[in-house]
């Protein structure tokens, strides 16, 4: 396996974030746990975007790993629930699975066990887009982008209504052990941080791979030309198909990360000016790298905090600002800023 | 020799229009035909209709004897026939190698694929054989977009080329290429052509070319194959020269 | 009996005031070929606008039924001037680009907008209302129907927007302008290419698709509490109507307004827990039976 440029920085960033992470003050700390929750998200989003499509609804994954990943048990009561009220036997087995699944791993595990959250974010979400997917697949532009924004906009009505899973106010969660060892207040906020960090880059390690692979490569080709991506003897839908998923695994992770990381989980996370901050990020950093949604996210999640602590009513309008900026004069994201200069320099 | 491609009685109507009307042809193994007719003749769409890109009203294509008249230009591919386009279609993007990667990836990733000569060697071999086929060498890292017009039409022939055909389906390889370039660009192809060993259909404007380089002739006009045979006797024939290549052949 | 009543007619009065903001969304989706993110900050100026002006009159102690012509001015004020600076000072630059870029781009004007009502009108809620309570809102009285009671003032609403389709569909069919817009919505490079001023074409279907937001604004602003974020919850909605009616068509609007319009009365009033659902799922469903929408344009060959 040839050890590309990418991989290496991966592994670069990885060691410093580790190394240096703990010794930071907790403000920085807050804001690059925060960045990399949301920049794997937006990798999904580049995954999407190398295809050609943009999701303005990816906060339906955002929120449902994040849901998974804190309210699997009462989900998996409520199928069972709904199970046992139809009377039906075959539904009842299969609707009692879900339950069965999480009595056993929390029994292995422990409750709130940060692996078992994540398993579950990954088959919640994994499963929705492999079933969502048929659908959308057929779909480009406009309507791909509307589509995905109304599957989001469902989950957040239902959220919403939900009183069992606490409605607008959503509610809080505490991760507890990881792979069965219980933690407690620093050993618990070192792992949490560890979690993030490897999560994060290990999938960008494995984003990159799979975008070097032969359907990886047919990705930006089906961007460019889905007709003749056809007459090569390839599907165009398996491909989107299967990129979809992917996307919607990672925003799950990132929206897991995200609620374990802060404690708190609430519909606004399926709301579509969430999604709309995941494309923001995701046109701010570009396309060209694996690690640029990462770099975007800090940036985006930068100026945020302090354009909002400067003057609270003004840093929509700045961000409206700098996307425009982008948009006419930098269509490449920041990223192909980055690489100008470097090819300067070299 | 034995029949490779067969039409039988292909109709195709859009509301009004009669794109093609009755087309009945057998195409024999190794063969080099020519397709001429003034646009809107049908040329086009006997193509869209044998890659699969269109449904005809009624009749059925035949490849090799197996009835592929309902599959889609994914499925025809793989079975052996390709085409390239009056446009060229390629990856803007992409480089030049990438945009020939991308066929040979997909032959290499496996599936049911024809059983024409296999591409040699690793992928990237297989890509630099093609590149050196086609003179494409030189544009190697340059991107699609950049190209000048004779170097995307042979780019849009390797793509068609590297996904092993047995049929090649050309639709005016030569259309926007400067006439010192034509024998050249026609040239390089039926070299790649023999040594792939494939059975060459293609649409074209320029008579000379089409004396040179066909052993057979079908003339298209008003949907209808108005005249079919050897290149000197159907460009000779009357209804032919008055509705193809006489008054009513616009030099493109 | 008396309930399907009520959801014909709350479906009825939701369907004129989605109307009045679609009609002006796919209109100048159809000419301009974009989705403007923003029409939901122009429906949120045309509210805000109105309080102020009818704020201003209310103080003059000016009759209380003259408040109907601020709510008018309002919209036109907003139309005329938010409509040219938007589309002059900055959509103008951006034509031929990617449709996705160009929602982009509304997505970051809408971001903008939002932060300058707050800069000028504040976060607090506001009300169309005089010192002394009026409001054009309880002002016309009510009617009843069939046993229930409706405040007048949806009549208004249900009148404004059929004279607003009446209005558009004649001028769309019968004027030489409306002949000229409706060439442009079909192929703008021919359209271009027979002389047809496009650059003017976007001009004033812009300003006047921001007008009839700035309208719905306007006459929704006396029956709400005015606040930051109505643009936001306005604009997903609006989407909905106009992707089931099928982008850029007239009468697609129409009925997707009806459509939405009953399904959330229906809801409401049956399944009041499937109300912000429901919109989202018969779109979902419209999409996946045709998929461009109701009214949709047939495909070009490519090859």
């Amino acid at each position: 396996m040839k050890l590309d440029r990418t991989t290496l920085t991966i592994a670069a960033v990885t060691v410093v974030l580790l190394v240096a992470g703990p010794l930071l003050p907790a403000w920085m700390m807050s804001l690059i746990k925060i960045s990399l929750c949301y920049g794997i998200v937006v990798l999904g989003m580049l995954v999407l975007m190398r295809t050609g499509l943009v999701s303005f609804g990816h906060g339906l994954y955002y929120c449902l790993g994040a849901y998974a990943a804190a309210a699997h048990d009462k989900l998996a009561n409520s199928l069972a629930e709904v199970g046992d009220a139809s009377g039906w036997a075959l539904l009842r087995g299969i609707l009692r699975l879900p339950k069965m699944l999480v009595d056993a791993l929390t029994g292995v595990f422990g409750p709130y066990d940060i692996a078992v959250m994540l398993v579950f974010s990954v088959v919640v979400t994994g499963l929705t887009a492999w079933i969502l997917g048929f659908l959308l697949r057929k779909y480009r532009e406009i309507f791909f982008a509307m589509l995905s924004l109304a599957f989001s906009m469902i989950l957040y009505g239902s959220l919403v209504k939900s009183s069992a899973l606490g409605s607008t106010d959503g509610f809080n969660i505490a991760a507890r052990s990881v792979f069965g060892a219980t933690l407690e207040d620093d050993s618990l906020r070192q792992t949490i941080f560890v979690s993030i960090v490897a999560v994060t880059m290990l999938s960008a390690w494995l984003v990159n791979l799979y975008l070097r692979t032969h359907r990886g490569r047919l990705a930006e080709a089906i961007r460019d030309n889905e007709l003749r991506v056809e007459y090569m003897g390839a599907s165009v839908r398996r491909t989107i198909h299967v990129n979809y998923i992917i996307s919607a695994v990672l925003a799950g992770l990132g929206g897991a990360l995200m609620a374990i990381n802060i404690g708190h989980i609430d519909p606004e996370m399926a709301y579509w000016t969430t999604s709309g901050e995941f494309v923001f990020i995701g046109i701010l950093a570009g396309t060209g790298s694996v690690l640029a949604p990462f770099l975007g996210a800090l940036i985006f999640e930068t100026i945020r905090s302090f354009a909002y602590e400067y003057s609270p009513n003004t840093w929509q309008m700045a961000l409206g600002i700098t996307m425009l900026l982008v948009i006419l004069f930098l269509p490449g994201g920041l990223w192909s800023l980055f690489r100008k200069m470097r090819g300067k320099a070299a | 020799m034995a029949i490779v491609l067969e039409a039988k009685g292909l109709n195709k109507t859009f509301g009004a229009v009669t794109a093609a009307s009755d087309i009945n042809v057998a195409v024999e193994k190794d063969s080099v035909v020519g397709l001429i007719g003034s646009n809107g003749a049908g040329k086009t769409t006997f193509i869209n209709m044998v890659t699969g890109y269109l449904k005809p009203t009624s009749g059925s294509i035949f490849f090799a004897g197996r009835d592929i008249t309902a599959l889609s230009p994914r499925l025809i591919t793989r079975l052996g026939i390709c085409r390239s386009f009056q446009i060229p279609q390629l990856f803007s993007s992409l480089t030049v190698y990438e945009n020939v990667m991308t066929g040979v990836g997909v032959v290499f990733s496996g599936g049911g694929w024809s059983d024409a000569s296999p591409l040699e060697g690793t992928p990237e071999q297989a890509v630099e054989t093609m590149l050196e086929r086609f003179g494409l060498t030189a544009y190697r890292d340059k991107k699609a977009n950049v190209l000048p017009e004779g170097v995307r039409k042979l780019l849009d022939i390797a793509m068609a080329m590297s996904v092993k055909p047995k049929i090649l389906l050309l639709d005016e390889p030569t259309s926007g290429v400067s006439a010192d370039e034509k024998f050249e660009l026609m040239d390089m192809v039926m070299e790649a052509v023999r040594a792939q060993g494939v059975t060459v259909l293609f649409v074209e404007h320029d008579m000379e070319i089409v004396s040179r380089y066909t052993q057979r002739v079908l003339a298209f006009y008003e949907g209808r194959i108005i005249a079919d045979g050897e290149p000197a006797k159907v460009l000779e024939d009357p209804e032919v020269r008055k509705y193809v290549t006489g008054e009513a052949h616009a030099a493109h | 009996m008396v309930q399907l009543l009520a959801v014909l007619i709350d479906g009825l009065i939701y369907a004129s005031w989605l109307f009045i903001i679609a009609v002006g969304l796919t209109l100048i989706y159809g000419v301009m070929k974009i989705l403007n993110i923003a029409h939901g900050s122009l429906y949120a100026l045309g509210a805000f606008t109105s309080v102020t002006f009818t704020s201003a009159w209310f103080a003059h102690g000016y009759p209380a039924m003259g408040s109907y012509a601020m709510l008018a001015l309002a919209a036109v004020v907003v139309g005329l001037v938010a409509g040219p600076v938007i589309e002059r000072g900055l959509l103008r630059f951006l034509y031929g680009k990617d449709e996705v870029v160009l929602v982009l781009v509304t997505y970051a004007l809408f971001l903008i907008l939002e932060d300058l009502i707050k800069l000028v009108w504040g976060v607090d809620p506001l009300f169309v209302q005089g010192p002394k309570g009026e409001t054009p809102y309880a002002l016309l009285g009510n009617f009843s129907i069939g046993g229930l009671t409706y405040p007048t003032y949806n009549l208004l609403l249900v009148g404004v927007a059929i004279v607003t389709a009446i209005v558009l569909t004649w001028v769309l069919a019968r004027t030489r302008a409306g002949k000229l817009l409706i060439a442009v919505i079909h192929d703008r490079e021919t359209a271009a290419a027979m002389g047809i001023d496009v650059g003017r074409t976007y001009f004033v279907t812009f300003t006047l698709g921001a007008m009839l937001a700035a309208v719905g604004g306007a006459l929704t602003a006396p029956t709400v509490s005015v606040v930051t974020g109505m643009g936001a919850e306005v604009i997903v909605i609006a989407f909905a109507v106009v992707v089931i009616g099928g982008l850029g068509s007239l009468p697609g609007a129409a009925l997707g307004a009806v459509i939405v319009g009953l399904v959330r009365a229906a809801s409401i009033h049956y399944r009041p827990e499937l109300e912000l659902f429901a919109v989202y799922f018969v779109m979902a469903a419209v999409l996946i039976v045709r998929p461009k929408g109701l009214f949709s344009a047939a495909e070009v060959r490519k090859i």
